[in-house]
C-alpha cells in the first residue's frame, strides 16, 4: 500500500487533521472521514458541480482534487454558511426565490455562487449564467437559481451599506 | 472511481521537481491542475506509481511582458489568463480561447502548461499557441531548451517533450497593434471539448493581408496549422470569396476521428465553417 500522509487544513474555520492515502479524493475525505455530507457526488467525472467546495478562494470540484493537495489550505463547504443560527444571504435567497426543488445540486450551487459574488458582487444575468455553468441542475430550469443569486447579491450589498 | 495507488511528492522548486523526476523515472508523472490527469487516473487509463505535484512551485506562476514577449508561467490557471489585464490588452486571443475552455471550476485548476503538455488534440491551447507563434521553455537536469509550438505536437498524447523535462514557461511574441484575432469553437455544451475550432491571427496593411495564421483544434491527431490556407491569403485583399477558398484548403488537411460529436465529414465541414467565422471576425477586429 502507498504511504499514508498526514494532511492538515482548515474546514469551515476549524483546524482538521486527516491521514490519507495519496489517492484519496477530497470528496471522500469530506463525506466519509469528516462527516461533511453537504458536498454531493453526482457524476464523479468533473461535470456536474454537486461536489463543489471553496478551496483557497477557488471553487473546485472535490471529486477531482486529491486530499493531499490540500495541505495548509482553507476550505469552505455548505456546512460553514450558517453563522450563529442565521442562514447566509445565499441560503435565504435560494429559499425565498425557490432556487431548488430536490436540492441535490444546491450545496454546490450556493458554494459556487458564494465565490462568484466575492469576485463580482453585482453580476448581470449573463455573467451569472456564464460563471455558474459548471453546476448542473436537473430540476429547476435555472431561472430561479439566477434570481436567487441576484437576490442574494442585493441582500449582501444592503448588509454592507 | 478511485485511482490506482501511488506515492505523492510536493516539491517546492523546479530543481527539486527535476531531481525527483530523474530519480523516479518512468514511474512518475507530473501533476499540474490535475483536470486531465486525475480523470484519466480515476478511469485507470493512467496508472503512474508516483505523482510529482507542481502546485507548490511559486516560480511556475505568473504573467509578465519582457522585451516584446509575453511570458506565462506553465502553472498559470485558465481563470488567471482570463482575468489578466496584460493579456486582455495585448493578447486578447488567449483570453477568448481560455473563456471557451470547460467551466469555471475546471478553469480555477486547469493550467496552460498542462493543457499544452497533455498533447490532447481536443485541447484548445495548442491551436492558440500555433496561431500566436508561441514557443515553450522545457527544463531538464541537463539544462533548458526553447522549442516553437509549430512542430511540438507530434501525435495524440505525443509531443517533443522528453520524460525528464518540465515545461516551465510559455513565450508569446506580443501581437503587433491592430492584429485581428478570433477563436471560433463549436461545442455541444459547456464542459464538452470542441467538435471543431479555428484560431486565427490576421494583419492587414494597405488593403492586403500582410500576415495570417490559422490553426485547427480536434480535427486530426494533433492541432493542425493550415499552411496552404494561410498561403492562399497572404499578400492579397481579404474577400468573402478568398475566405471561402481558404476554408476549403483548411478542410483538405482535416483528418478527424468519428465519435459521438459527429462523423468525419461533419467535423471537417465544421472545421471549414469555424475557419470562415474566425477569419470574418478577425477581419472586423483588424486595424487597417
Ligand atoms: C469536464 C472537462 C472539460 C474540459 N474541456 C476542455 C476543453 O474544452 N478544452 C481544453 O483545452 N481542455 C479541456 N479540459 C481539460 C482541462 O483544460 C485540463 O485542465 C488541461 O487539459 C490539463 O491541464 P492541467 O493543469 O489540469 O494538467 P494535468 O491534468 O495535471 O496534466 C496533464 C498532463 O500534462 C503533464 N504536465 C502538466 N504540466 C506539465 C508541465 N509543466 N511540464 C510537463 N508536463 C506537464 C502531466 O504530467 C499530464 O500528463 C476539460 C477538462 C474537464 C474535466
Ligand atoms: S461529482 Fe464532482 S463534478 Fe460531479
Ligand atoms: S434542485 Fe434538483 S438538481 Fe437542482
Amino acid at each position: 500500500m502507498a504511504t499514508k500522509q498526514a494532511v492538515s487544513f482548515k474546514l469551515n474555520g476549524k483546524a482538521v487533521d486527516v491521514v490519507v492515502e495519496p489517492r484519496e479524493l477530497l470528496i471522500h475525505t469530506l463525506r466519509e472521514r469528516l462527516q461533511h455530507t453537504g458536498p454531493h457526488i453526482g457524476c464523479e467525472t468533473t461535470h456536474c458541480g454537486a461536489c463543489t467546495v471553496d478551496l483557497d478562494g477557488m471553487s473546485v470540484k472535490s471529486c477531482t482534487v486529491l486530499t493531499v493537495q490540500c495541505q495548509d489550505s482553507e476550505m469552505l463547504t455548505i456546512e460553514g454558511f450558517e453563522q450563529g443560527g442565521a442562514l447566509h444571504a445565499l441560503q435565504e435567497s435560494f429559499h425565498e426565490q425557490h432556487g431548488l426543488q430536490c436540492g441535490f445540486c444546491t450545496p454546490g450551487m450556493i458554494t459556487r455562487a458564494y465565490r462568484l459574488l466575492k469576485e463580482n458582487p453585482n453580476p448581470s444575468e449573463e455573467e451569472i449564467r456564464y460563471w455558474m455553468a459548471g453546476n448542473l441542475c436537473r430540476c429547476t430550469g435555472y431561472q430561479n437559481i439566477v434570481k436567487a443569486v441576484q437576490h442574494a447579491a442585493k441582500k449582501l450589498a444592503a448588509a454592507a451599506a | 472511481m478511485i485511482p490506482r495507488e501511488f506515492e505523492y511528492h510536493a516539491p517546492k522548486s523546479v530543481q527539486d521537481a527535476l531531481g525527483l523526476l530523474a530519480q523516479l523515472g518512468d514511474e512518475a508523472k507530473l501533476l499540474a491542475g490535475g483536470h486531465s490527469l486525475l480523470p484519466m487516473m480515476k478511469m485507470r487509463f493512467a496508472q503512474p506509481g508516483h505523482l510529482i505535484d507542481l502546485g507548490r512551485i511559486a516560480e511556475l506562476k505568473g504573467i509578465r511582458e519582457e522585451n516584446g514577449t509575453i511570458r506565462v508561467g506553465a502553472m498559470t490557471t485558465e481563470n488567471e489568463l482570463i482575468w489578466s489585464k496584460l493579456l486582455q490588452d495585448k493578447c486578447p486571443l488567449l483570453v477568448e480561447g481560455a473563456r471557451l475552455i470547460s467551466d469555471p471550476q475546471v478553469r480555477y485548476k486547469g493550467t496552460i502548461g498542462g493543457d499544452i503538455s497533455h498533447g490532447d488534440p481536443g485541447n484548445d491551447h495548442p491551436a492558440l499557441m500555433l496561431a500566436l507563434g508561441a514557443s515553450f521553455v522545457l527544463r531538464s537536469a541537463a539544462g533548458e531548451r526553447v522549442v516553437p509550438a509549430d512542430g511540438f505536437f507530434v501525435g495524440t498524447y505525443d509531443t517533443l517533450m522528453k520524460p525528464d523535462e518540465i515545461m516551465t514557461e510559455i513565450r508569446i511574441p506580443v501581437p503587433a497593434p491592430g492584429t485581428g484575432y478570433c477563436y471560433a469553437k463549436l461545442k455541444r455544451k459547456v464542459g464538452d471539448f470542441a467538435t471543431a475550432a479555428a484560431a486565427v491571427t490576421l494583419r492587414i496593411r494597405g488593403g492586403a493581408v500582410q500576415d495570417v495564421a490559422i490553426a485547427l483544434t480536434n480535427v486530426g491527431p494533433t492541432p493542425l496549422k493550415a499552411r496552404a490556407a494561410e498561403d492562399s491569403l497572404r499578400g492579397k485583399p481579404l474577400s468573402d470569396a478568398s475566405i471561402v477558398a481558404a476554408a476549403g484548403l483548411a478542410m483538405n488537411i482535416c483528418d478527424p476521428a468519428a465519435d459521438q460529436r459527429g462523423d468525419a465529414e461533419y467535423k471537417t465541414a465544421m472545421a471549414g465553417e469555424m475557419t470562415q467565422r474566425a477569419l470574418h471576425t478577425a477581419r472586423e477586429r483588424a486595424g487597417r
